[in-house]
C-alpha cells in the first residue's frame, strides 16, 4: 500500500488538548468526540485499505456550529476534513492525524418540500434516499441514485457530484442542486444559488459540486424533485461477448434512444451477483445488460420493441423482461449489490474511470489482459450508456504482494481510460486513491488553474487537504 | 466604437496564446467577440482591442453515437446545428438567439453560448447549458492554454472549470474549443393551449402539467397571448409519434379543470416556441428596456403583481413561471430599484439583457451580489486574469 500521507504537523499534535478545550464551548457536549476508542469509528471511510485517527471528531446539529468550529480552525491552523456517512470509496473521507473530522451526521432534516417550485430544501446530513422518501406519496423523486443511496448523504453527494444507474437520463448531482448554503474555512457562511432555475455571478454552485470538500462545507441543499415515470420496467439483455454487448449500447443510442439506464455486466459479476441476489439474470451468457425503459405500458412496450431489435442484430442470446415489482426490485438489488456481494467472495478494489462509449470494447478486452497478466481475477460491472467502467479487481488483503498488486493495476486501469479519450473517474471522486494520477490526464497549467481556484476558498489548505491534488508543487 | 478598434484574430489557440502574452507585457485589454450578435449583454467594456473567435472555427470531434460534440469556439452555432440535425441529433438545452432582442445580424457562435449559458425554454426539462457542457478549453490571464472536463459526460475528475467559464461572460479567458453532451432529436412535437387564465391560474395549470410524468419539454404563459390575441398558456410535449399522441391526451385530461386545449403541431409549434426562445413578444419594440427575472415559480405572480403596481410593463412567463421576460420604458435606471426590490422579495435575481449603453454603465446589469460573495467572485477573477485582462467590468465593475 503505497499512497503517502503528508506529514502530521507535530505543532498541532502537540496542542491537541488546548485546540480541544477551544472547540468544546462551540459545540454541545455529546457533539466533540475525543476518546481515542469513539474517533477510531471515523479513521477511514469504504476505501478501507488506508486509515488515520482524526485528532477529534466534530458533530455540528447547525449551520452556525459549523461556522464557529471552522473559524476557530482557521484561526488556530487546523486541517478540516469533512465527512457525510463516509462511503467515499475514493478516501475523499479518511482523515489525517493532524485533523479534526467535521461529520454532518446531525444535520438530519429535510427542512421544506415545495411542491410547486418542484424543489426540497434539505440539510446536508439527510440520506440521498430519505429525499425521494420524503416525496415519493406525492409521485415525486430525486434523481441521483448512487448505489449507496440508503447510507450516502446529499453532502457527501455534493461534495463528490455522485452519479447512479439513472443518470443517463437525469443527470448527476450537480444537474439536480439548484443551491446550496456553505461555510468557507473563516467561517463565513454563503447562500450560492437557491430555489431559482439560476443564480447571478459565476457559477460557484458549479464549482462547488464535486470540490471534494476543498471549497467549504454544505450544512443545507435546495435540489430538484422530478416526477416519476408512470412506470418502469428492467430488461435483462445476454449476449455471447462482451464486445457484442458494447456495440449493441451505442447502437442503441446511435438510434436515438435514450433508455433510463443501461447497465453492463460481464460473466464474473453476473455470477458473483446472482449468487447474491437471485434475480434470474442468465448464467450461460458472456456479458449482459440490464436496459430500463419507462413510461406507460404501450410507450415501454414500443421502446423495447426497437431495442430488441437493434439487440437482435448484436446476437442477443436472451432477452428476459420484468414481469412483476418485485422481479424488477431483484433485479436492480443484484446489480446495487455488485460491489457488496463481490466482498463476500474476496477483497477487492473498484475503479471508476470513464471512457469514450466507443471504446468500451477496447477497454473491456485491455482490462482482462492486463488482470489476467498480473494474476487478479476482475469483475466488470458498469455504467454502460456513459462510459464510466467500474472494474472490480479482486485480490487478498492477508497477502501484502497481492495488496500492491492490485493497487498498482488499478492505476494501469486507470490510465488505460485516460489513454482512451475519457478520465480517472466518473463519479467516485479523485480523494487520495487517484491524487497522484492527476498528472497523468491534467497537464501542470491545467492543475496550477484548479489549484488557483481551490486557493480562492481556502487560501491555508487547511479544508481535506491530502485529496484531490498531488502533494508536490502546490501553490 | 469597436469598429474603430484594433482587430485580433487568432487562427490557433497557439495564436492566442501569444496575442494574450503581447496584451499582457503592452497592459492592453481586450474584448472578447464571437458573432457580434450580443454586444449589447452585460456592462459596456471599455478595451483597448478586440480579440475575436472570428477564425478559430470547425468541428473538431462529433461522434453521434457518443452523443458528444466538440468545435473551435468561433464555430457558428448554424453550423453546429445544422451537423446534428443531419444526424438526428440536437443540443439538449435549445440555445437562445437574441438576434431579434438587440436587433443584430451575424451568426451567433458555440463559444458564446457556452461563454453566457443561454438556454431557451427546454431547460426546464433537459437542463441549462451549464449542464450540457462537458468540456472547455481556454486561454487563461496568463497565456496558458488550460483545458478542463473532456469529451465523457461523466467526470469528476478535479474542479468543475467548465461550469465556472461557462456564464462568465468572457471575463475568465478566451475559449477556444467547446464540448457539449447532446440528446436525439425528438421526432414530433404538439403544442397544447389553453387560453384566457389569468397569471394565477395558468402558474398553477403549468405548474400540473411540470408535476405529471408526461415530460413537458416547454411551458410559457403568455397574457396578451402571440400575437395580442387573448392570454395563451402553452406546453409543449416532444416524442415519437407513438407516445406524443398518448401523452397528449393524458395531459388534455389532467388539464380538463383549466379549461379545454387546443393543440398546435409540428412546424407551427416549432415556430411558437422559436419565438419564445428568442423573446419576440417583446423584442419587437426597440424602444424599451427588457429585463430577465429568474426566481422560484411559485413566488412568480406576486413578484409580477409588485412590479406591474409601479411600472407599465409587458411580460410573459417561461420555465413554467421560474422566468419572466419583462419590458419598461427605460427612464433613468430601467426600473432597476422597484424590479430588483420585488424580485429580491420572490428570491430571484433580474438581469437587464437590453439597455442604452448609458444606463447599463451606470445600472448594475447583473444582480448585485453582497460582499462574501463578491470577494469569492473577485478572487476567481484575479485566479484566471490577475492582470484584467479579458472583457474588464463585463459583469461587475473590477470583474
Amino acid at each position: 500500500m503505497s499512497i503517502p500521507f503528508p506529514l502530521p504537523d507535530d505543532a498541532i499534535l502537540a496542542r491537541r488538548d488546548e485546540i480541544l478545550a477551544g472547540l468544546a464551548p462551540l459545540l454541545p457536549p455529546e457533539a466533540l468526540i475525543t476518546t481515542e476508542d469513539e474517533r477510531r469509528a471515523f479513521e477511514t471511510d469504504a476505501f478501507t485499505a488506508y486509515r488515520r485517527v482524526p485528532l477529534a471528531v466534530a458533530l455540528p446539529t447547525t449551520t452556525e456550529e459549523v461556522s464557529a468550529v471552522l473559524r476557530f480552525c482557521h484561526e488556530q491552523g487546523v486541517k478540516v476534513v469533512a465527512r457525510g456517512a463516509g462511503t467515499s470509496l475514493s478516501g475523499g473521507a479518511i482523515p489525517q492525524t493532524d485533523a479534526i473530522v467535521l461529520g454532518l451526521s446531525k444535520l438530519n432534516r429535510i427542512l421544506d418540500v415545495n411542491f410547486p417550485n418542484r424543489t426540497a430544501r434539505v440539510q446536508a446530513g439527510v440520506t440521498n434516499l430519505s429525499i425521494t422518501e420524503a416525496v415519493s406519496a406525492e409521485g415525486f423523486f430525486y434523481a441521483p441514485d448512487p448505489s449507496s443511496q440508503l447510507a450516502c448523504t446529499i453532502g457527501g453527494n455534493i461534495g463528490m457530484n455522485s452519479g447512479g444507474a439513472h443518470c443517463l437520463k437525469y443527470g448527476v448531482t450537480t444537474n439536480n442542486v439548484l443551491g446550496v448554503r456553505m461555510v468557507q474555512m473563516d467561517g463565513t457562511i454563503l447562500d450560492l444559488g437557491g430555489e431559482a432555475m439560476d443564480a447571478p455571478g459565476y457559477d460557484l454552485l458549479g464549482v462547488m459540486v464535486g470540490s471534494e470538500g476543498q471549497l467549504g462545507i454544505v450544512t443545507e441543499a435546495v435540489v430538484r424533485i422530478l416526477p416519476m415515470a408512470e412506470d418502469a420496467r428492467p430488461v435483462l439483455f445476454g449476449f455471447d461477448t462482451s464486445e457484442e454487448a458494447g456495440a449493441c449500447v451505442a447502437a442503441i443510442i446511435g438510434a436515438g434512444i435514450i433508455p433510463v439506464a443501461m447497465e453492463f455486466m460481464d460473466k464474473e459479476a453476473i455470477a458473483i451477483c446472482e449468487a447474491f441476489a437471485k434475480a434470474g439474470y442468465p448464467l450461460d451468457v458472456g456479458a449482459m445488460l440490464i436496459i430500463e425503459v419507462e413510461g406507460s405500458a404501450v410507450e415501454m412496450d414500443a421502446q423495447l420493441a426497437k431495442i430488441i431489435d437493434i439487440a437482435k442484430q448484436h446476437n442477443v442470446r436472451v432477452v428476459r423482461e420484468s414481469k412483476s415489482a418485485m422481479e424488477t426490485a431483484a433485479i436492480w438489488k443484484g446489480r446495487k449489490s455488485a460491489f457488496g456481494a463481490t466482498g463476500r467472495l474476496a477483497d477487492y478494489i473498484c475503479m471508476d474511470g470513464t471512457v469514450p462509449t466507443g471504446q468500451l470494447s477496447y477497454v473491456l478486452k485491455r482490462t482482462g489482459e492486463i488482470c489476467a497478466a498480473a494474476g487478479h481475477r476482475v469483475a466488470n460491472v458498469f455504467h454502460a450508456g456513459d462510459g464510466n467502467m467500474h472494474p472490480l479487481i479482486m485480490f487478498d488483503v492477508n497477502d501484502p504482494k497481492s495488496a500492491a498488486s492490485a493497487e498498482y493495476i488499478g492505476l494501469e486501469l486507470l490510465k488505460l481510460c485516460v489513454d482512451a479519450g475519457g478520465c480517472l473517474t466518473g463519479e467516485h471522486g479523485v480523494g487520495i486513491e487517484k491524487r497522484d494520477l492527476m498528472r497523468y490526464q491534467f497537464t501542470e497549467e491545467d492543475l496550477r488553474q484548479q489549484m488557483r481556484v481551490r486557493a480562492v476558498f481556502d487560501p491555508q489548505w487547511l479544508l481535506n487537504p491530502a485529496k484531490v491534488f498531488p502533494l508536490d508543487g502546490r501553490n | 466604437m469597436t469598429q474603430l478598434m484594433q482587430r485580433l484574430e487568432p487562427q490557433s489557440e497557439q495564436e492566442a496564446c501569444a496575442i494574450v502574452k503581447q496584451a499582457r507585457l503592452d497592459r492592453w485589454s481586450l474584448a472578447i467577440e464571437g458573432g457580434g450578435t450580443r454586444a449589447g449583454l452585460g456592462r459596456p467594456v471599455p478595451a483597448d482591442a478586440v480579440l475575436s473567435t472570428r477564425r478559430l472555427t470547425g468541428i473538431t470531434l462529433y461522434e453521434p453515437a457518443e452523443l458528444v460534440i466538440s468545435a473551435r469556439a468561433g464555430t457558428p452555432l448554424a453550423e453546429v446545428e445544422a451537423a446534428l440535425a443531419a444526424k438526428g441529433q440536437m443540443l439538449p438545452f435549445e440555445p437562445a438567439d437574441y438576434r431579434a432582442l438587440y436587433g443584430t445580424s451575424g451568426e451567433p457562435t458555440i463559444g458564446a453560448i457556452a461563454a453566457c449559458n443561454l438556454s431557451g425554454p427546454r431547460r426546464i426539462q433537459t437542463g441549462a447549458a451549464r449542464d450540457a457542457l462537458i468540456g472547455v478549453r481556454l486561454v487563461n490571464g496568463e497565456a496558458q492554454a488550460v483545458k478542463s472536463g473532456g469529451r465523457v459526460m461523466k467526470n469528476v475528475t478535479g474542479l468543475d472549470l467548465v461550469k465556472l467559464t461557462c456564464g462568465s461572460h468572457g471575463t475568465l479567458g478566451l475559449l477556444t474549443e467547446v464540448t457539449f453532451k447532446l440528446l436525439p432529436r425528438p421526432q414530433a412535437q404538439a403544442t397544447l393551449i389553453l387560453d384566457g387564465l389569468d397569471d394565477e391560474r395558468a402558474i398553477a395549470a403549468m405548474g400540473s402539467a411540470l408535476s405529471s410524468p408526461f415530460e413537458v419539454s416547454g411551458a410559457a404563459h403568455l397574457p396578451t397571448g402571440h400575437d395580442g390575441t387573448g392570454a395563451q398558456t402553452l406546453l409543449r410535449l416532444e416524442r415519437d409519434d407513438v407516445s406524443l399522441a398518448y401523452r397528449a391526451q393524458k395531459l388534455t385530461d389532467r388539464l380538463a379543470p383549466f379549461g379545454a386545449l387546443r393543440r398546435l403541431e409540428g412546424e407551427v409549434s416549432a415556430a411558437l416556441w422559436r419565438d419564445i426562445a428568442q423573446v419576440k413578444p417583446l423584442a419587437k419594440a426597440h424602444g424599451p428596456a427588457i429585463w430577465k427575472l429568474s426566481l422560484p415559480a411559485h413566488k412568480a405572480t406576486a413578484c409580477m403583481r409588485a412590479i406591474s403596481e409601479s411600472l407599465g410593463a409587458r411580460y410573459f412567463y417561461d420555465w413554467g413561471g421560474g422566468l419572466i421576460w419583462l419590458a419598461v420604458m427605460p427612464g433613468d435606471d430601467a426600473g432597476a430599484l422597484r424590479i430588483r426590490a420585488a424580485v429580491a422579495e420572490a428570491h430571484g435575481h433580474a438581469t437587464l439583457m437590453r439597455a442604452p449603453d448609458d444606463i447599463r454603465k451606470t445600472q448594475d446589469v447583473f444582480a448585485p451580489l453582497g460582499a462574501a460573495l463578491m470577494k469569492v467572485t473577485s478572487g476567481i477573477k484575479q485566479s484566471f486574469d490577475p492582470d484584467g485582462i479579458f472583457n474588464p467590468g463585463r459583469m461587475y465593475a473590477g470583474v
